[in-house]
């Protein structure tokens, strides 16, 4: 049974999907998606436990042994992944009864929770999988269903979010597509670890750098790399609450992980950083999307779309400690990427409470609500901390290791940018908690409160999380040490 | 340059170039779908046209056969076609969906209605 797991991980989820759709009536899809998050959680944590050690794991899928068969590998990186994922679905999940109910029609209920399921089932094996045919298959599950997740938000510019999401999101995929079938025609194999072995003698070859350029393209639309992002602002913006926060925290940390697997593991470090000049291209996009997105999110009415470009700027952030090509910036950017999950997910649950209590997230209606909802404005403030880098907090963590990378480098005015953006993000923060907190409720409208345990209890969690991991980082940064010392290609 | 041995890959880049010009200047929802559509089909060409070995005959084990083309693309491109397939149906009903809402598919006029609200 334990020796299944890496399949059980995807195909439980799969089948939990059309299982929604079959027991329609009342809370049972939700129930039904809940247990096999927490199966998919359970079945995470005892791979992460397999793998802690160094070992790897190879799965051969129905037997068939690689390089031809699909093999799924696990390592410390993917095994951390799939924890972030199932872990992240599984403290949504309980959230998503209450707020669902309110925000979705009750007939689309079974539908909601099954495109959930094939969400999760798309970005499990993205995460887990060894193959790179197979990515792009769960590039695309995981794609689909989250474009029709987001056509469920209640305004309709969720349709032409969503619409704008699937063009530019299938452009992303097909790109990886042609990228992976030109290396398919030059190695004649598609299986990582052996395309690991074939790449290098040919690193030189036009066919390869024209792969690398389609792949790195394709990924970047996906995780939203500035100036890649723009389908991503609306989509976050007028998605269902619960959808916005799970994509938040996993989606483009996924499409992080992809381009970290295939820039590390498949062409290798050397190719990435010195025959292509990736370093150099990265970090100018990185600082661009940093500086950019940070001061556009100061210019935000909506609240949400507000964090939708603090994403931007902090996806810039994980690409920069990529852009440095040593242990450091990379440990920076693995603990980012957790630290980010639990710090953007903790704020878009929050946004899910203010949209059950208030029904909608525009900075005014944020007025007097510090007094209104104490619990659900406190869980904002720590969070926004959190995103802003106060010490004690996770975002702290990251951007120590990300200053502590550059200057390993010695590029310090990277640095003086870290700190610079980490004043703008305090600027669009302080936004919000002043209407919040120093602002009369208006008098006429109904009296808020905070929203019922259900909401808030899963929203504290990941709140928890954020102050957690900014105390106590031997176990992010202890295994996101670990991650990038593999990557690099030490122990 | 040989043109006529690279006879595939010509079409390829030229159905990918006008697909995604479609998509990319075009303002109707339907055409950028249509766009969308046959710049995936450059993509599937550009995979069978990897597996077509010289003088290769169908992957069918015969008698007298000794090249085989390579089969392994055609099922891969199988599985993308079925991916095309999905992300063209939800992109239509998307666009329904759309009409309805917006009463336009053109995508200015969209823009401009999301502006004023």
């Amino acid at each position: 049974m334990i020796s299944q797991i890496p399949a059980l991980q995807v195909v439980i989820p799969l089948i939990g999907a059309p299982l929604c759709i079959i027991l329609r009536r009342g809370a049972l899809p939700w129930l039904v998606a809940l247990l096999v998050s927490w199966v998919a959680l359970a079945m995470a944590a005892t791979l992460l436990s397999q793998v802690a050690d160094g070992t790897v794991i190879s799965y051969a899928i129905g037997g068939w042994l690689a390089p031809l068969g699909i093999e799924y590998r696990v390592d410390v990186l993917n095994a951390l992944m799939v924890l972030l994922v199932a872990g992240t679905s599984s403290i949504v999940l309980p959230f998503a009864y209450k707020s669902v109910a309110k925000e979705i029609p009750e007939d689309r209920h079974y539908l909601f929770y099954s495109g959930f399921l094939l969400m999760l089932t798309g970005l499990l094996g993205m995460a887990i999988t060894g193959d790179a045919f197979n990515v792009f298959v769960f590039i695309e599950i995981s794609s689909l269903s989250s474009y029709a997740m987001i056509a469920m938000g209640r305004d309709r510019r969720a349709l032409s979010a969503a619409f704008t999401y699937l063009v530019m999101g299938t452009v992303g995929a097909t790109f990886f597509l042609i990228g992976v079938g030109l290396i398919y025609a030059v190695t004649g194999t598609l299986n990582m670890a052996d395309l690991a072995e074939r790449l290098p003698p040919i690193h030189e070859s036009r066919t390869v750098l024209a792969a690398f350029a389609f792949i790195s393209v394709g990924i970047l639309l996906k995780l939203a790399l500035f100036p890649l992002h723009l389908w991503l602002p609306n989509a976050y913006t007028y998605a269902p609450s619960v959808v916005t926060a799970f994509l938040a925290a996993t989606a483009t940390k996924v499409a992080l992980y992809l381009l970290l697997r295939f820039g590390y593991t498949v062409f290798g470090a050397d190719f990435v950083f010195n025959i292509v000049p990736s370093s150099e291209v990265l970090l100018a996009l990185a600082l661009a999307g940093v500086v950019v997105a940070s001061t556009v999110a100061i210019f935000q009415n909506d609240v949400k779309r507000l964090l939708a470009y603090s994403s931007v700027a902090q996806v810039g952030y994980i690409v920069l400690g990529i852009s440095y090509a040593n242990v450091t910036g990379l440990t920076a950017s693995i603990v980012h990427i957790f630290n980010h999950a639990a710090t953007k997910g903790a704020l878009f649950l929050v946004m899910g409470c203010i949209a059950y209590a208030a029904g909608a997230c525009r900075l005014e209606s944020f007025a007097g609500l510090g007094k209104r909802m104490p619990l659900t404005m406190a869980a904002f403030v720590i969070g926004g901390l959190s995103l802003i880098g106060v010490p004690l907090t996770a975002g702290f963590v990251s951007k120590w290791y990300l200053v502590l990378g550059a200057l390993e480098k010695g590029w310090w005015p990277v640095a003086v940018v870290i700190l610079a953006s980490s004043l703008l993000a305090a600027v669009y923060v302080w936004r919000v908690v002043e209407i919040a907190y120093f602002r009369d409720p208006p008098t006429d409208g109904p009296v808020l409160s905070d929203p019922p345990l259900a909401l808030l209890a899963p929203t504290w969690i990941l709140t928890g999380a954020c102050v957690y991991f900014g105390i106590e980082t031997s176990l992010s940064v202890g295994f996101s040490e670990q991650a990038a010392r593999f990557l690099m290609g030490g122990s | 340059m040989e043109v006529h041995g690279h006879f595939n890959y010509w079409i390829v880049v030229v159905l990918m170039m006008i697909g995604f010009y479609a998509l990319i200047a075009r303002g109707n929802l339907i055409k950028k779908i249509v766009g969308l559509n046959i710049f995936q089909a450059s993509v599937f060409l550009l995979f069978i046209s990897f597996g077509k070995v010289s003088g290769g005959s169908a992957p069918i084990i015969a008698e007298g056969i000794q090249a085989y083309s390579n089969p392994l693309p055609h099922v891969l491109i199988l599985t993308a076609i079925v991916v095309g397939v999905a992300t063209t149906a939800l992109g239509l009903a998307l666009v329904v969906r759309i009409n309805e809402a917006y009463g336009t598919i053109e995508e200015n006029e969209i823009a401009q209605m999301d502006s004023e609200t």
